[in-house]
């Protein structure tokens, strides 16, 4: 059932997109879908472009982790929108034609701008597809049963034809379309959270009881542990970085891993999950991974308001929210931790940790703004590219030039903002709705919400992994149609100046898109496994560095000049990748010690972006006398 | 201009209106969203702080953020349309 709901909705998707295509035959009608679209549908199609896979799985994911600071990222997108209907909306229409480098270069006519401008849309837009196409192996993998790698490659093969048949009308309907069913969804599951209320015990809707984890208690002799019960015996114990402790237990012939940890009371052993990969395979549990055997989802509070034995019953929202917010409401998170065994297998230990509630509602869980300068520094290095940076990415800034009129950029990007910010609002009782009720997958974050619908019907879920699966082929898609646009339109016609004519022009699109969806599933397989989210928010740093600081100096100060412009996105684009690839969080992909990682911050945005502006300013005041001949 | 929107706009006297308006809803914002961000950086206990209903400034100040970017938006377009209907009933009355 949820594998016939899901491929009709694909079906439909794609159906769309051909009915639409044979409707496009100018390069206006391919990049800009002819500036005919109603700003009301553009308003929501906005919404479709932006509510991405890093909105929907990675934000729910974040929130069901680490609580509060995931929703950081919900209000950091949403802010985003204020910049782009005050400042960017209206004079941006007025200037491009179809893409971000037409309107950064619409008062120069400068080479140097169109191929900087170009390589940022691609460097951004490439960025952007990562966390999307990681997201589409990951929701496949659950619903389908195919390898993540697959998932990604027929994301790929599906967007690329959307692409490739109707470009910016087929992208628009499909991004209206999911945008609504998006909302549309989410809130019903919303609504679904809050009746169910808070309980101590989920079961996942009846389906599976909650797991008891046991505690054992042990003593501490010099190096060596004991354990009370005599069934189990020490096998070995790993100290691992960040003063963790974790010991391997035998009981019936049978190891497990057990997360030792000291209180008042004494050492005790508490049970967790564990992966160890053997040459044989992978072990998860202390048996063979098989359909069957898989890690048991987690996420579960362990007492509301002090009392250890709860079923609220339907809640309002705001007491769904005050109850995981009071100072007595415990929950239990998970966190894991990987090492190498005594006998050289790799291992992967998922152990449980109590947070009050009053903790995991409120930032500092993930960013630490009660540690060092460079930590906080790190979190406002973050807010301020979750600001600068929606206004900033070529995807978004090209649906202004599918409208007719600057009115309607102005009245689409407020349609936007009323749909994105009450999604957003959502997402809370999303995440905090997958943390309470055992719907996390303790490997992989991004599947929190999509399993939070499985626990109220396989229906719900496969609607909702539908429309996530959409989300990502409508993103894709934009996306790839802004890349595109960056190859065909801005380098090959108007850089480097290749004879076409209009059907030419369409067909270089076309395999521009071929190209960069191709480019896209190679980069999704490589970084699976990362958040999904904290992959988006990387992108936004280098959309907010390269293009943020062009478009605002060009439509406010008169003292920019071409060459200003070139120097001020390629500084931008060129130092947040850099710093990005030296970071802590890099580092840890490398397989590197984070400690390592030359640049102490993750987020590069409070660097790059004052240095491009820097940049531009400068480079702007020393080539005056060029600016008309530039 | 050197090259031309997909949908050529006609001129709008209230463009530098707009602008200005802009900017300066852009700068309140920019205010509010700063000072969230300041708080968590300078005093993040505050956040914890129960404020109405049994949320806390944290749950509250983030879903303010939320909600007085779409107040802004429909002011800003309330008074964005205000401006585009008295010049465009000033060009009627020259006419």
């Amino acid at each position: 059932m949820a594998i016939l709901i899901f491929v009709l909705f694909v079906v439909l998707v794609v159906g769309l997109s051909f009915y639409l295509g044979n409707k496009t035959r100018t390069s206006s009608g391919y990049y800009a879908a002819g500036g005919k679209i109603h700003w009301g549908v553009n308003g929501i199609a906005f919404a479709g472009d932006y509510l991405s896979a890093a909105s929907f799985l990675g934000i729910c994911g974040l929130i069901a982790t680490i609580g509060y600071d995931g929703f950081l990222y919900s209000i950091g997108y949403l802010a985003g929108w204020v910049v782009a209907l005050f400042v960017v909306a209206e004079p941006l229409k007025r200037l491009g034609k179809y893409t971000f480098t037409d309107a950064v270069d619409a008062n120069y006519n400068s080479r140097g701008i169109k191929l900087a401008a170009a390589i940022s849309t691609l460097v951004v837009s490439i960025c952007y597809l990562i966390p999307q196409m990681v997201g589409a192996g990951v929701l496949v993998e659950p619903l389908l049963g195919i390898p993540h790698a697959w998932g990604v490659l027929m994301v790929g093969a599906i967007v690329i034809t959307i692409v490739a048949t109707a470009g910016m009308a087929s992208t628009t309907y499909v991004q209206f379309l999911k945008g609504a069913l998006l909302i549309i969804f989410s809130t019903i599951l919303v609504g679904a959270v809050v009746a169910r209320g808070l309980t101590t015990h989920p079961d996942q809707g009846g389906k599976v009881e909650l797991y008891p984890y046991a505690k054992l208690a042990a003593t501490r002799s010099g190096a060596d542990i004991q354990v009370a019960d005599p069934a189990y015996t020490v096998v070995e114990i790993q100290q691992v970085k960040g003063g963790l402790e974790f010991v391997r237990l035998q009981k019936d012939g049978k190891d497990s891993w057990w997360h030792a940890v000291e209180s008042d009371g004494g050492l005790t052993l508490e049970e967790g999950q564990y992966v160890v990969v053997r040459p044989d395979g992978k072990w998860i549990n202390g048996a063979p991974a098989s359909e069957s055997n898989q890690l048991r989802q987690v996420g579960n509070l362990e007492a509301v308001r002090g009392e250890t034995n709860v079923k609220t019953g339907p809640l309002s929202v705001f007491e769904f929210l005050a109850d995981i917010t009071d100072k007595g409401t415990l929950v239990k998170t998970w966190k894991s931790s990987a090492f190498t065994d005594s006998e050289g297998h790799k291992v992967t230990v998922y152990y449980p940790k109590l947070v009050s509630g009053d903790r995991i509602m409120r930032p500092g869980l993930k960013f630490k703004l009660e540690g060092t300068f460079f930590e906080r520094l790190d979190f406002l290095s973050l807010m301020l590219a979750l600001f600068l940076g929606t206004a900033a990415l070529p995807h978004i800034l090209i649906r202004y030039y599918t409208v007719p009129s600057p009115a309607s950029a102005r009245k689409s990007t407020i349609v936007a903002i009323a749909a994105i910010g009450f999604f957003y609002i959502l997402t809370l009782f999303m995440g905090l709705g997958a943390m309470v009720n055992g719907s996390l997958n303790p490997a992989d974050s991004n599947m929190a919400a999509p399993l939070l619908a499985r626990s109220f019907s396989e229906i719900l879920f496969a609607v909702i992994s539908a429309i996530a699966f959409a989300t990502v082929l409508g993103t894709v898609s934009g996306l790839i149609v802004a890349a595109s646009g960056a190859v065909a339109h801005d380098l090959f016609d108007r850089f480097f100046k290749f004879k076409m004519d209009d059907r030419q022009k369409v067909r270089a699109g076309k395999i521009s898109a071929f190209v960069i969806g191709g480019i896209a599933i190679l980069l999704g397989i490589l970084f699976k496994g990362m958040n999904v989210s904290f992959l988006v928010g990387l992108a936004f740093a280098v959309a907010a560095s390269a293009n943020l600081p062009a478009i605002v100096m060009l439509l406010f100060w008169k003292k920019t000049t071409a060459r200003g412009i070139a120097a001020s996105i390629l500084t931008g684009m060129l130092s947040s990748l850099a710093l990005i690839a030296l970071s802590p969080e890099l580092y840890t992909l490398y397989g590197l010690n984070p400690l390592d990682a030359p640049i102490p911050i993750s987020n590069p945005g409070i660097i790059s972006i004052p240095l491009s502006f820097i940049t531009l300013v400068v480079v702007s005041l020393l080539t005056q006398k060029t600016k008309s001949a530039a | 201009m050197l090259h031309e929107p997909a949908t050529p706009a006609g001129k709008d006297p209230a463009s530098p209106f707009k602008v200005r308006l802009g900017i300066w809803m852009f700068l309140a914002y920019a205010l509010f969203y700063a000072s969230f961000v300041a708080i968590n950086l300078l005093k993040p206990q505050a956040m914890a702080e129960v404020v109405f209903a049994g949320l806390n400034l944290a749950t509250v100040y983030g879903f303010a953020l939320i909600i007085v970017a779409l107040a802004e938006a429909l002011i800003y377009d309330w008074l964005c349309r205000r401006k585009e209907a008295y010049y465009k009933n000033l060009e009627k009355g020259q006419e």
